[in-house]
């Protein structure tokens, strides 16, 4: 996942916890039986699992750009400390 | 949400601690219920009242206890514990309770009963204070839930009487 997908992951996955809490709250309350509020919020967190945990590809909508090894080689890393803007996962050759 | 393991860990945990905000509301809402519950005991025959040879009282009766318990029940309700018990006053205590009965209503359809029993428990008193006295038989109930709170309450009922001899 990019960092993007990870925070759409998260905010997915609180929100459809509260959402499935509360009509399971609110099926078991009018239909009066506590087991089946206990069936719908079981189903919701296996949905919800289902839909946040996996790496799914719409959670990579935003790939990070990780410079090309062979762009990294023609622009040495200078000798000064300089902050660098991106992380580099270039291997040396 | 850096990894597989990470993101399970945070969804399991949320999902528990919102279940444990789920029970408490559901046990909040047991206030919501105003119950209107009632009961009926009649004291049928005193089957013998005696002395112990240890000093102590002890009668034993037979009894009609009848009682509607239906509107205690809610969907949050597990069982209702229900007992009866003989209350009176001696000169040493100011108030003697002895459990006469008692049983577990597991769900509603239960809930309105009538029953006829000698006592389950032995009616035995501290001394010999038994003679000609008074006394109350208090129905008292504990509504156990599946969440939360128990709930408990009574229904006094007076005007019962020992004999004023032995039999």
């Amino acid at each position: 996942m990019d960092w993007q997908g990870q925070k759409v992951a998260e905010q997915l996955m609180q929100i459809m916890l509260v959402v499935f809490a509360v009509a399971a709250f609110i099926t078991g309350y009018v239909l009066g039986s506590f087991q089946l509020m206990l069936y719908v919020y079981a189903g919701g967190v296996l949905l919800t699992t289902l839909i946040t945990i996996p790496n799914w590809p719409f959670f990579n909508r935003h790939p990070l750009k990780w410079l090309d090894p062979r762009e990294a080689e023609k622009h040495p890393k200078p000798q000064v400390v300089a902050s660098s803007v991106s992380k580099k996962k270039s291997n040396k050759k | 949400m850096h990894s597989f393991g990470y993101r399970a860990n945070a969804l399991l945990t949320f999902a528990i601690t919102i279940l444990a905000v789920i029970c408490a509301l559901a046990s909040v809402s047991d206030n919501f219920n105003s119950p209107s519950p009632s009961s009926q005991v009649q004291v049928l025959n005193i089957n013998w009242f005696r002395n112990k040879p240890d000093g102590d009282d002890e009668v034993s009766m037979t009894m009609n206890i009848s009682a509607d318990l239906q509107s205690l029940f809610t969907w949050n309700t597990k069982q209702v514990f229900v007992f009866l018990a003989a209350e009176y006053e001696t000169p040493k205590n100011s108030l003697n309770q002895v459990s006469l009965w008692d049983g577990i209503i597991p769900a509603k359809e239960h809930a309105k009963f009538n029953i006829h029993t000698t006592n389950k428990y032995r009616f035995v008193d501290q001394g010999s204070n038994l003679r000609q006295r008074d006394f109350n038989l208090t129905l008292h109930w504990h509504v156990m839930p599946k969440t939360g709170k128990m709930f408990a309450d009574k229904i006094v009922m007076t005007g019962f009487r020992l004999p004023q001899s032995y039999r």
